[in-house]
């Protein structure tokens, strides 16, 4: 009796073997992510992981692409870049992916790039940071806006009102160091006088000396806040303790609903530069964004129960870049689909529209950030 | 006078809840010689389980008193699954055991609340009080009066009732504390519990201040160890003293030197600290009598 137990046992795993085997052999795409699920980047890795399990079921549910199935695999680094290298590795080497979308920090992205870099591998990072696509690398691209675009942006809302005079309190976390120094480097040339710096930690809890000394500064018309997670959020509340009454500018790192909320009435008025999709509702029927960053809202929420968030968009986009690519170049195949991925032309998604070029991997100019204002709790469509 | 004012109340908010933590430290460091790592996580399970009790309906502060217990309950599980059955071991590993169980608790954390930052309402409001020319949040002030109320609070009961001398008997010598009947055990247990109500009270005073999350613990933690460290471990007083400096010089370096050196000028002064007095600023060097 227990010698049938066993073979059937063992025919059963035999069969599973078989079944597995006869999986692999129907052409599937894989689709490799390494994203920030866990740690202090979750809140942008998390959305993103959502994003691509979402929108890969919807892909193979309409017959996936070119007639093969997309096979997404994903692993979480935790925040960390030596992590987030180790599995680049096990991508290339023990899945064998086609492309990669994600890579969810700079650093991440930057720990990750010579890897697929050596092995050819088209990789479509989430990150922000402008050193990913400068200078242009033939295998990596982004789908984020960069900091200095954000810094050029406000600064450009600055000039309309007439301020030049600025003050700067960032996080010396890397987003807010790598944002400080675009702002920075592109201050002089956009006509703007910092004159004032401060900076606090990233898990600070208290930021009234640093604006204590900014608000005793003579001659700042303006503060600009490059920072994300709670740090932003703690500024803008030590802000109107303080009762200082120059206009404040947060960046595209805290524009979420999460970031209205945890200020609250203290973010009355306070303007920052962020995507089309987080005030897809507002936007004019006439935008050619409304309708993606519509329908891309609608779904995630209905998905998650979830606000959506830009960075989920930016894993939308990637997504559907290489979806797109792969469906002109009508195979999986890596340097076709590269070379389509950098003929991309007019893509509307939820960051903006990208046109790539060999010599710029992005593809988004200022037009993709929109200049908002916090008023009664929620966000407005300036100009 | 009125920067001084600022940063002042800066620091003491901020050094308040160094304070707190430092003194949950103090308590377990006395009854049991172990530095419990997990401090911090107290303080977060204390705003945490607040904020998610507020937003299923129930009214603050019904919320604050079950997350106080909660924690307790925490406190007292850590202590009765994780040191007590390893209590023949050395400090170092029990030491190494509270850093697991803060790892633990973080990950625990993250699966049972969120990874998102979370806010309380202000007791009173949010709009500042001008004091010589600063601008106070009210929450401050109840950050400052409910440390002084647990602190003093705290020292009645160990300097006034019986069950607070079993306490101090049990730091200064178990063997002794046993002999004339006292259950050691319990009172390691006992501190434990203390530590867990006040790290969560503390964390929920000051989560409308400095929001919180689930990995809020950790750096809590770091900066509560130096500061009973620098106050001179083990020494309740100095762990009031040390989070409140601590609280300040970073208040103060970022003010009046550079916002970018305040941890290292911090840091700095508690090392110079060190060198002159390795017993902290409280701390008596122990003697061993033979």
């Amino acid at each position: 009796m227990r010698r049938i137990h066993q073979l059937v046992a063992a025919a059963g795993i035999g069969l599973l073997a078989l079944t597995g085997a006869g999986q692999e052999a129907t052409a599937q795409v894989k689709v490799g992510a390494v994203l920030s699920v866990t740690g202090p980047a979750s809140f942008l890795g998390d959305p993103e992981k959502k994003t691509l399990e979402m929108y890969v079921d919807a892909i193979n549910a309409k017959g996936g692409v070119n007639g093969q199935k997309v096979q997404l695999v994903i692993y979480d680094d935790g925040g960390d870049a030596n992590a987030a290298r180790t599995f680049a590795t096990r991508l290339v080497e023990e899945d064998k992916v086609v492309a990669m979308v994600g890579g969810t920090t700079t650093g991440a992205t930057l720990a990750m790039i010579p890897v697929f870099e050596e092995a050819q591998i088209p990789f479509i990072s989430l990150a922000g940071a402008i050193q990913i696509i400068q200078p242009v690398r033939k295998w990596v691209f982004k789908t984020p806006h960069t900091d200095k675009m954000a810094c050029e942006k406000i600064f450009a809302d600055l000039k309309a009102r007439k301020m030049t005079t600025i003050a700067m309190i960032s996080g010396t976390d890397a987003f807010g160091k790598s944002m400080r120094d675009q702002c920075v480097g592109v201050a002089p040339s956009s006509g703007i006088t910092i004159a004032h710096e401060e900076t606090y930690g990233p898990r600070d809890s208290d930021m009234t000396p640093q604006l204590t000394n900014i608000r005793n500064k003579a001659g700042v018309q303006a503060v600009v806040n490059p920072g994300f997670g709670q740090g932003p959020a703690i500024v803008t509340r030590n802000y109107r303790q303080l009762g200082i009454t120059v206009p404040l500018y947060q960046s595209h790192g805290v524009a979420s609903k999460q970031f209205i909320d945890l200020a609250g009435p203290a973010a009355e008025g306070v303007r920052l530069p962020a995507a089309a999709l987080l005030v897809a509702d507002k936007l004019p029927d006439s935008d050619r964004q409304k309708k993606v960053v519509v329908d891309y809202s609608r779904i995630y929420r209905e998905k998650t129960g979830q606000q959506v968030s830009t960075f989920g968009g930016h894993a939308y986009d990637g997504l559907m870049i290489l979806v797109e690519a792969m469906q002109r170049a009508k195979s999986a195949d890596k340097v076709k689909v590269r070379d389509e991925i950098e003929k991309t032309k007019g893509y509307v998604g939820t960051g903006g529209i990208v046109t790539m070029s060999p010599t710029d991997h992005m593809g988004l100019d200022l037009s993709a950030f929109r200049m908002l204002e916090i008023k009664k709790g929620d966000w407005t469509l300036l100009n | 006078m009125a920067e001084f004012l600022q940063f002042l109340f800066s620091g003491l908010t901020v050094g308040a809840v160094y304070a707190l933590v430092a003194l949950g430290f103090t308590l377990i460091y006395n009854a049991s010689g172990i530095i419990n790592f997990a401090q911090g996580e107290f303080v977060m399970l204390g705003g945490m389980t607040t904020v998610f009790l507020a937003l299923v309906g129930v009214p603050l502060p019904l919320a604050a008193v079950v997350a106080v217990l909660a924690a307790v309950a925490v406190g007292l599980l850590l202590h009765r699954f994780a040191i007590e059955p390893a209590r023949g071991a050395d400090t170092v590993s029990l030491i190494m055991i509270t850093i697991g169980a803060s790892i633990f608790l973080r990950g625990a954390a993250q699966v049972v609340f969120d990874k998102r930052f979370h806010s309380l309402p202000h007791l009173f409001g949010t709009d500042p009080l001008r004091i010589g020319g600063a601008a106070i949040l009210p929450q401050s002030l109840v950050v400052l009066a409910g440390a002084t109320v647990i602190v003093v609070l705290l020292w009645i009961f160990i300097d006034r009732t019986l069950f607070g001398k079993a306490v101090i008997a049990t730091a200064a010598n178990r063997l002794a504390a046993r002999l004339v009947g006292i259950n050691t055990g319990h009172m390691i247990g006992f501190s434990f519990a203390i530590s867990a109500a006040i790290g969560a009270l503390a964390g929920i005073l000051v989560t409308p201040i400095t929001l919180t999350s689930y990995d809020v613990g950790t750096l809590l933690a770091l900066k509560g160890f130096a500061a009973a460290m620098l106050g001179g471990m083990g020494y309740a007083l100095g762990a009031v003293v040390g989070g409140l400096l601590l609280g300040l010089l970073e208040a103060f370096s970022a003010g009046y030197l550079s916002s970018k050196y305040k941890d290292v000028v911090a840091f700095l002064v508690i090392l110079a600290v060190f060198f002159v007095m390795p017993q902290g600023l409280l701390g008596r060097a122990k003697v061993e009598r033979v």
